[in-house]
């Protein structure tokens, strides 16, 4: 019926059918509102051309009900659309709590994915039907953005902290991923393909990908090798926090607030650590910024997520 | 109508002649010349570079041209377009020109920045095109952080500076233009008098009065980081990215009103004039058009639905972005009764009003899509928005621009042009338009993505439209600018008012004198007192 021409992207993730219920309550909105007003202008247009026999008279240059009717009307019909897309989006905010989380670092230009089990893909990434993905992004150069149209879903990956953007694949097939945000020359390579497969399939998939570490047990080789370790756990030269249990907990800092110790703070931490320090700690911890880059910051995140038992996590 | 017998009266185009006499003018009426002329070169210019976007987008693989030069086309076609061109497009042009005729006024109050304005703005606009015939800047005209400061490998720092250069100008317009309307109406031009235009212009002025500053601060902070090292926006730096889409956008959402009001002013001096009809809900009109200035200021995060921003901070922004159509929506609404009982003739300008009253309608309810929060994440960055702002800063803005010139050309030049061109170029015009920018909305909902070289096959067959749209769309802009220059030496004169309207600029002579007025008018009443009493029944 199409003739091949595509109308509208494919439907594939749990989130897609609700934005299209919108968009296309919209679109009929709008052709709706926009073929009556086009049919008053040209009505009006023929009516009262100039020479015309229509009757002129009672005419009027203003008219306070009808002006306060159409001021009230287009305020209700904002307020709906605005309701409707604000829960709507709201959704984005709260993932399941049993997703799947895979860490996405987007860089000039390629996008990397590493599974929890610490498979590793370029420009691909696998994901099983059925079930919630997060992927927290990060970038290790300029704002580059993760768009999957077929699943509605679209979020910056911005330097210097970490996003996060959930979905659930509806479809098994492949997807296109883009890059949304401008990130320079080849920005328009900076494309890829989600893979949505059936849990069995995708569980044979992470198999042939061969069992090396896990993102956490990277990251923890990488705690040791950086001597985080040294003062982290049992050191009796230096004291510094024991890191169990800390992630999304509230932590008291020397200068007497709190803040939440969330995927924002212990990158921080890691980076700019005399910026934040926890209550009776000595600032001494040096900085880490340009010694791990953002694909091993987010190993050692998953490793410091992994001391916190998952029901703590914000 | 005045028949002119004997000695032709002087005219502002007749005060001297020669480069000195133009260049060294403080007349505002010469120095809306002296800006037509550039913005014409820059409008053409911009032009160009879309035509050849278009070309390379007209298959999928990226064959035309490198992607480096792809990135650096639009990136210029953007901030000349939006710079160069919308910003002062009709301000500094019919503004100019109109403004002091509009209120009775023998010039704007400061003549000479007015000039100035126009050597700032040269200086400016030549320092940025100088940096593309160096090499180029290929950051798109948002100049979006840490790429354009630590990444890009172009001129980005002298085509930031270049609009720097130029943000001055505008400036300098608009306190001209506020103080103008403030100090020099004409005695009994009351306020709820002013026509619509008049209106607009003020609430214009206001918002460039009081965002480009913050322009100003942003593209000074590129330039610090960029030359200095000074970190504000690359966390590498200890800066913040956002940091400069929250600045940028506080200039650049309330741009997108210093681009669309204007036009909004002229074609609610067209409207009236052609269907013989008072404007309807003049009040309501003049105080939408401050609504629009206010509530603009308020809603720059929705350009940043999906940059990690707050999603609390996306609520407040979308609900603000619904306030601000709600203005926008009366206007269309009052546009369109003025037309009831009219006695309707569809001259150029009038056809180009028309088209855009369409193109603008179309255009904002599109926004509507955009304001939705879960919709835009989806169509956030696609050629939804690429097709959305064209539906208003072309279909709206430069359309409007279009209808203004035919509307006052009489009075600039005190020549006719042929109706009969003016109509085919106008319905060329909107027909070039829908066919380049209506299948860009489908693209978007598709998920093509902004900023593209190349593009997986499954999107062609809607480019390939909007690709062929642009060739008539690019026939349609180069036919006034033979008709208009035929008319400019060869057109038959002009009466003093040959479109019967109302208004104050419509009571002295075509082309008129330099001082404007041979008397100071006094006004008695409200504006658009149509049908006159010379139309007959």
């Amino acid at each position: 019926m199409s003739f091949g021409i595509p109308f509208a992207p494919e439907q594939a993730s749990s989130l897609a059918p609700g934005v299209d219920h919108l968009f296309y309550a919209l679109l009929a909105f709008t052709f709706a509102l926009g073929i009556f007003l086009s049919a008053l202008v040209i009505g009006y247009s023929v009516k009262y051309r100039a020479g015309s026999p229509a009757d002129r008279s009672g005419e009027r240059s203003r008219s306070a009900p009808l002006e306060i009717a159409w001021t009230t009307a287009t305020l209700v019909v904002a307020f709906a659309i605005f309701a409707w897309g604000a829960v709507l989006f709201m959704g984005r905010e709260h993932p399941p709590a049993d997703a799947i989380e895979i860490a996405g670092l987007g860089k000039q230009w390629m996008w990397q994915f590493r599974h929890p089990g610490g498979q590793r893909e370029i420009d691909e990434l696998h994901v099983p039907v059925g079930r919630a993905v997060v992927v927290s992004l990060a970038s290790q150069d300029v704002i580059h953005s993760f768009f999957v149209p077929a699943f509605r879903v679209k979020q910056d990956a911005v330097p210097g902290r970490t996003t996060h953007v959930w979905f659930t694949a509806t479809e098994p097939g492949r997807f296109h991923l883009f890059c949304a945000e401008y990130c320079g020359t080849e920005h328009s390579g900076m494309v890829g393909w989600v893979v949505a497969m059936q849990p069995e399939d995708y569980a044979a998939w992470l198999e042939r990908q061969g069992s090396g570490d896990t993102l956490a047990q990277q990251g923890e080789k990488l705690f040791r090798a950086l001597g985080c370790s040294g003062c982290h756990e049992n050191s009796t030269a230096v004291r510094a926090p024991d890191l169990h249990g800390v992630y999304g907990r509230p932590v008291a800092l020397a200068n007497s607030q709190t803040v939440m110790a969330d995927e924002r703070y212990l990158r921080d931490s890691i980076l700019q650590p005399a910026r934040e320090v926890a209550a009776g700690y000595e600032p001494v911890m040096p900085s880490f910024d340009g010694l791990v880059d953002e694909g091993e910051l987010q190993m050692l995140l998953s490793y410091l997520k992994s001391l916190s038992p998952k029901e703590a996590s914000p | 109508m005045s028949e002119r017998i004997g000695a032709v009266p002087a005219t502002y185009m007749g005060e001297g002649s020669g480069p000195r006499a133009w260049l060294l003018t403080t007349d505002h009426k010469r120095v809306a010349w002296l800006y037509l002329v550039a913005l014409t070169v820059f409008f053409f210019l911009g032009g160009a570079m879309a035509v050849l976007i278009r070309v390379e987008l007209a298959t999928p693989a990226g064959d035309l041209v490198s992607d480096d030069a792809y990135d650096r086309l639009f990136s210029i076609h953007g901030i000349i377009m939006v710079w160069f061109f919308l910003v002062p497009s009709i301000p500094a042009t019919l503004g100019n020109f109109l403004l002091p005729l509009m209120i009775g006024a023998r010039d704007l109050a400061f003549p000479r920045l007015n000039l100035a304005s126009w050597y700032v703005f040269i200086f400016g606009s030549g320092f940025t095109l100088y940096s593309v015939i160096a090499g180029g800047v290929d950051t798109g005209w948002t100049f979006y952080t840490p790429f354009s400061t630590m990444f890009s490998n172009s001129y980005v720092s002298a085509a930031a500076f270049g609009v720097f250069i130029v943000g001055f100008s505008t400036i300098m317009t608009g306190i001209n233009f506020i103080v103008t309307v403030h100090k020099l109406r004409a005695p009994g031009l009351t306020w709820f008098r002013l026509p619509i235009f008049v209106w607009t212009m003020y609430a214009t002025a206001l918002v460039m009065v009081l965002a480009t500053p913050v322009l100003a601060a942003s593209l000074i902070l590129i330039v610090l980081e960029r030359v200095f090292g000074i970190g504000v926006f690359d966390p590498g730096l200890g800066g913040d990215p956002l940091l400069f889409q929250h600045l940028f956008w506080f200039y650049s959402h309330p741009a997108v009103y210093i681009m669309i009001l204007p036009g909004m002013g002229v074609v609610s001096e067209i409207l009236p004039c052609f269907s013989r009809r008072p404007l309807f809900g003049y009040t309501a009109v003049a105080l939408s058009s401050m609504a629009i200035a206010i509530f603009g200021f308020l809603v720059w995060g929705h350009h940043m639905f999906v940059s990690g921003q707050s999603a609390y901070a996306g609520l407040v922004f979308s609900f603000l972005s619904y306030c601000v159509a709600i203005p926008s929506a009366i206007k269309v609404f009052n546009w369109s009764l003025t037309l009831r009982k009219g006695e309707i003739a569809f001259e150029t300008s009038m056809l180009y009003a028309l088209g855009f009253l369409g193109l603008f309608t179309f255009g904002g309810l599109a926004g509507l899509f955009l304001a939705a929060l879960a919709v835009d994440v989806h169509v956030h960055d696609t050629y939804f928005v690429v097709a959305h702002f064209h539906y208003i800063m072309v279909g709206g803005m430069v359309t409007a621009f279009m209808a203004g010139i035919h509307f006052w050309w009489p009075k600039i030049t005190g020549r006719m042009y042929s109706e009969t061109w003016g109509r085919i170029a106008a319905i060329v015009t909107f027909l070039g338009f829908n066919l380049t920018f209506f299948p860009q909305y489908v693209l978007g909902f598709l998920g093509m993505p902004r900023r593209y070289h190349a593009y997986p096959p499954e999107f062609a067959f809607w480019h390939i439209l909007s690709s062929a749209g642009a060739v008539v769309l690019a026939l349609g802009y180069l036919m006034p600018l033979f008709s208009l220059g035929w008319s400019l030496f060869r057109g038959p004169r002009a009466p003093d008012n040959p479109w019967r309207a109302t208004g104050l600029e419509w009571k002295t002579t075509s082309p008129p004198p330099p001082h404007n007025f041979d008397e100071t008018p006094v006004v008695d009443g409200p504006p658009y007192r149509y049908p006159l009493a010379e139309d007959g029944a």
